[in-house]
């Protein structure tokens, strides 16, 4: 995937707004005095950030652990490669899916191409959910060596920030 | 359905519908607050109320852009394996490095999973030889070759009371 040029004002942009947006009645204009532009070329920017999928989506942002979702598990699956691309499509349409890719396989230490994150409030919950997707994948699984899928369960999250830019003034 | 009550907070209404309705198309206009005010039928006021509580209690990790990295820089899913007793001395020096936006624990010999970001690739595999280099494990490096769904929404309904039957 090629990366999309973003300009210097652009790049101020996400320093200012990758930890949010101040709490305040007008959060816009707080963000163009601090680019010093206008508040329209502000929106303009924002909304012209959202078409070219920079910012994916401006959002209230849970913390899905303080939700209750505190279980998400990494489903990983050794499918043919032939048919990678229909089959991940479906994986990606469950709405249990959160995240679902194709990477590549390193032999021997890994045998995985297909990639779904499931979350769940419970174990059992996210455990059901793994066994939906091999239902839905008995068809294409095979195995390169070893098991045909696996699911890595996460423990702890020992660090969690979203995007990093630095700021080009430190 | 019983939770833990420290981990799952009972949400009022307007909490809520914050939340299922705003995980995206949150308002791009002069006074966003207000949209929501109108639509949920509240002052201004009420809903950057709201919203501050949640951000106090953490159930709000953060209102405002969501950047796709993929498009700004670019990134890796990246795993190493190391022994279990080593995990947290190996996962503190991975955290060190700015280029390190997420880091798990996962039950599998490959016991540390973090996603890499960098302003380009020739910056990325320099951070990817930095960690090897700084940790004495070899990196599984895993990018993304296609992506199919991205962003699921959280429904949060947990207050039995004030709820329709359903």
């Amino acid at each position: 995937m090629t990366a999309i040029t973003i300009t210097e004002l652009e790049r101020q942009y996400i320093v200012l707004t990758q930890d949010g947006l101040p709490l305040v009645p007008k959060p816009y204009h707080w963000l163009a005095d601090k680019l010093a532009i206008s508040v329209e070329e502000t929106l303009a920017m924002t909304k012209d950030l959202l078409d070219r999928g920079v910012i994916r989506r401006i959002a209230a942002v849970p913390n899905h652990y303080k939700l209750g979702y505190k279980f998400n598990g990494m489903t990983t699956w050794d499918i043919c490669d032939e048919r990678a691309q229909e089959f991940g499509e479906k994986v990606g349409q469950l709405p249990f899916v959160s995240h679902c890719y194709l990477r590549p396989r390193h032999l021997p230490q890994w045998n995985y191409n297909l990639f779904a994150m499931v979350h769940g409030r419970t174990e059992q919950e996210i455990k059901e959910k793994q066994h939906q997707i091999k239902e839905l994948l008995s068809d294409v699984l095979q195995t390169h060596q070893g098991q045909a899928n696996d699911i890595l369960t996460s423990t702890r999250i020992l660090k969690k920030t979203g995007l990093r830019l630095r700021n080009g003034k430190k | 359905m019983q939770l833990d009550p420290l981990s799952a907070p009972v949400l009022d209404k307007l909490s809520q519908q914050i939340i299922n309705a705003y995980q995206r198309g949150f308002p791009v206009c002069s006074r966003p607050f207000e949209v929501l005010a109108n639509e949920f039928d509240v002052s201004e006021q009420a809903v950057i109320d709201c919203l501050q509580t949640l951000d106090d209690n953490q159930v709000l990790s953060r209102l405002g852009p969501v950047f796709d990295h993929k498009k700004a820089g670019a990134s890796t899913l990246a795993a190493v394996a190391v022994p279990m007793d080593k995990m947290d001395e190996i996962a503190e020096i991975i955290n060190q490095f700015e280029a390190i936006n997420h880091n798990y624990a996962r039950e599998h010999d490959y016991n540390l999973w973090f996603v890499v970001t960098a302003s380009d690739q020739e910056a990325l595999d320099i951070a990817i030889k930095d960690i090897e280099t700084a940790t004495g494990y070899e990196v599984l490096v895993l990018p993304m070759e296609k992506s199919f769904h991205i962003d699921l929404s959280f429904d949060v309904c947990f207050k039995p009371t004030k709820q329709k039957a359903s």
